[in-house]
């Protein structure tokens, strides 16, 4: 079961001030990837904008670093913070 | 049912950009004791063809996982078996040539520091072990990347004063050699008593016996993140809810330092040593554990009430983080290093943080007097009296203690030694200035204390 692998998820999260396009724009680039969205998330907080989403990248010809350079020259360009992450890390610091 | 945390995502991401969480060190720890040789030549060339045999991909490893986390590997270091163990099987000894053969390694494979350049002396040295610490000086001196360690002392075997005694005088050295430095080779020097062979962090980095093949020991930090913790309690937390706290904080640190060292030791094929859960400071602002009393409310780290502070720091950092990890190991609680802390420097700039105070709060924290610049003129066998306390702490209390401290050449009370970078800066602190002389010069052994009666 490659797919349901935890070190397969990656977790990449957007803010920065709203504005139309930002899901479209990282979406599309996911898309390009060959990224499997499976879950979205956002929100507004202190006047940011927060979007969280939940990819799968087993089935992603590139490797992690390749996809993660994509998303962050996607978020320069829309002035977004990105950070893009495997989601081990929050699913380790957060659980006993 | 939704997948995404946004609460648990905010807050690691905040602790890595906010508050300076990082993994401070993996390090590489590699026994040499299948590298000795009669001729030392032959020895330095095995040395170093399995150092960067087995380093060779360390730095690549901790970039990509850095990459993959998005979390900071702010060191990747080596630590070897002590020299004095591979070197003394040489027909003429030659630790210089041994010292540079590591530095060699150590550039070449890409690591800022590789600890092991030391002896275990607490009973009594071999004269491989003489010879090792009388070349200390100046092996710091010709080279950039090597640490130096000695253990002079144990709660099972006593203090070593004759070693002590060598070790003033070694410290002094180190310092006058590297003058032009602000004395930075006593920076890369530490004296121990009961020295963990398993301590990922510089400079007491090094294999000890009893320890594997090798192994990827890893180091964590994050005082600012403890800071924030507690700041992030209603004002007038008690203590118990305190202490429950800075737990929950060390499992979420100590969990992501166990995370990064057994996929750095899975992809290295080798395997995993422990997790260091000392919380290791830096000159930045906010990186501090000096900063952690003030969130605790003292005025300045040095106030009457830190050494408590730092007690119970240090209790629920091990409580927290012990949790979070199957193999806990090193020196895993509170490090006080003076010139690497910025919250420390300001409270030694200003006076409120003692010489004293410090020998006091060694006796509850991880390790000991650390990166304390002193004046240059402190005669070899006052160093030797200030190793002497420090080791008679650890052996009676049963704990780590070091000594690491630089005499700062043609410095006094009051200037300032600058090193840079993790090392940091310090004012000079004032040491008393009775003669230690009579008492240090007297040679042979403190006995090993008795281990019942406990008062």
């Amino acid at each position: 079961m490659q797919e349901n692998k935890s070190e397969n998820k990656i977790i990449i999260t957007v803010y920065g001030a709203d504005r139309i396009g930002i899901v479209a724009k990282v979406a599309n680039v996911l898309a390009q990837y060959n990224v499997n969205i499976e879950d979205i998330k956002q929100t507004i907080m202190q006047d940011y904008f927060v979007m969280f989403l939940l990819g799968d990248i087993s089935k992603a010809e590139k490797s992690f670093k390749e996809i993660k350079e994509a998303i962050q020259k996607a978020g320069e360009e829309l002035h977004m913070e990105i950070w893009v992450q495997k989601k081990q890390i929050f699913d380790k610091m957060h659980n006993i | 049912m939704s997948y995404i945390n946004a609460d648990s995502i905010l807050e690691t991401i905040d602790m890595i950009r906010v508050h300076h969480l990082d993994i401070r060190t993996v390090t590489l720890a590699l026994s040499l004791r299948d590298c000795c040789d009669a001729d030392v030549k032959i020895a330095g060339e095995k040395i170093y063809e399995k150092i960067t045999r087995y380093a060779k991909n360390l730095v690549a490893m901790a970039n990509e996982i850095e990459e993959e986390y998005s979390i900071p590997i702010i060191n990747k270091r080596i630590s070897v078996t002590p020299i004095s163990l591979v070197g003394e099987s040489c027909k003429e000894y030659d630790y210089i040539h041994l010292a540079k053969v590591l530095d060699k390694a150590a550039k070449d494979v890409g690591v800022n520091f590789i600890g092991g350049f030391g002896a275990l002396v607490e009973k009594g040295c071999t004269r491989g072990d003489i010879a090792l610490i009388e070349s200390i000086p100046e092996a710091l001196k010709q080279t950039e990347r090597i640490c130096s360690s000695v253990n002079v002392a144990s709660s099972k075997a006593g203090i070593n004063m004759d070693a002590v005694l060598k070790m003033g005088q070694t410290i002094k050295q180190a310092a006058q050699l590297t003058a032009d430095k602000d004395g930075i080779g006593a920076a890369k020097l530490v004296c121990f008593c009961n020295v963990p062979g398993d301590n990922p962090f510089m400079a007491g980095a090094f294999h000890g016996y009893g320890e594997p093949e090798c192994a990827l020991n890893v180091g964590v930090s994050g005082p600012g993140v403890v800071r924030a913790a507690i700041e992030s309690l209603p004002e007038g937390t008690n203590f118990s809810d305190m202490a429950n706290k800075i737990k929950q904080i060390a499992f979420k640190i100590t969990s992501t330092g166990e995370l990064v060292g057994r996929e750095m030791a899975q992809r290295m094929n080798l395997p995993f040593g422990i997790i260091d859960l000392s919380l290791a400071p830096t000159p930045e602002i906010g990186d501090s554990v000096a900063g952690i009393f003030q969130a605790m409310g003292l005025e300045h780290a040095g106030a009457h009430g830190t050494t408590a502070a730092l007690a119970m720091l240090n209790d629920a950092v091990k409580k927290g983080g012990i949790m979070a990890s199957s193999h806990v190991g090193g020196l895993s609680g509170a490090f006080i290093p003076v010139s690497e802390d910025a919250g420390m420097i300001e409270a030694a700039s200003k006076g409120c943080l003692t010489f004293d105070k410090l020998e006091a709060m060694t006796s509850v924290c991880s390790v000991g007097l650390d990166m304390i610049a002193i004046p240059g003129d402190t005669p070899a066998d006052t160093i030797s009296g200030i190793i002497a306390d420090e080791m008679a702490i650890g052996m009676i209390n049963k704990k780590t203690t070091a000594v690491r401290i630089i005499p700062a050449p043609n410095k006094k009370a009051g200037d300032k030694v600058v090193f840079g970078g993790l090392l940091g800066e310090a004012p000079i602190m004032n040491v008393n200035t009775l003669s230690s002389s009579k008492f240090v010069q007297r040679g042979g052994r403190i006995p090993a204390p008795i281990h019942s009666l406990n008062n």
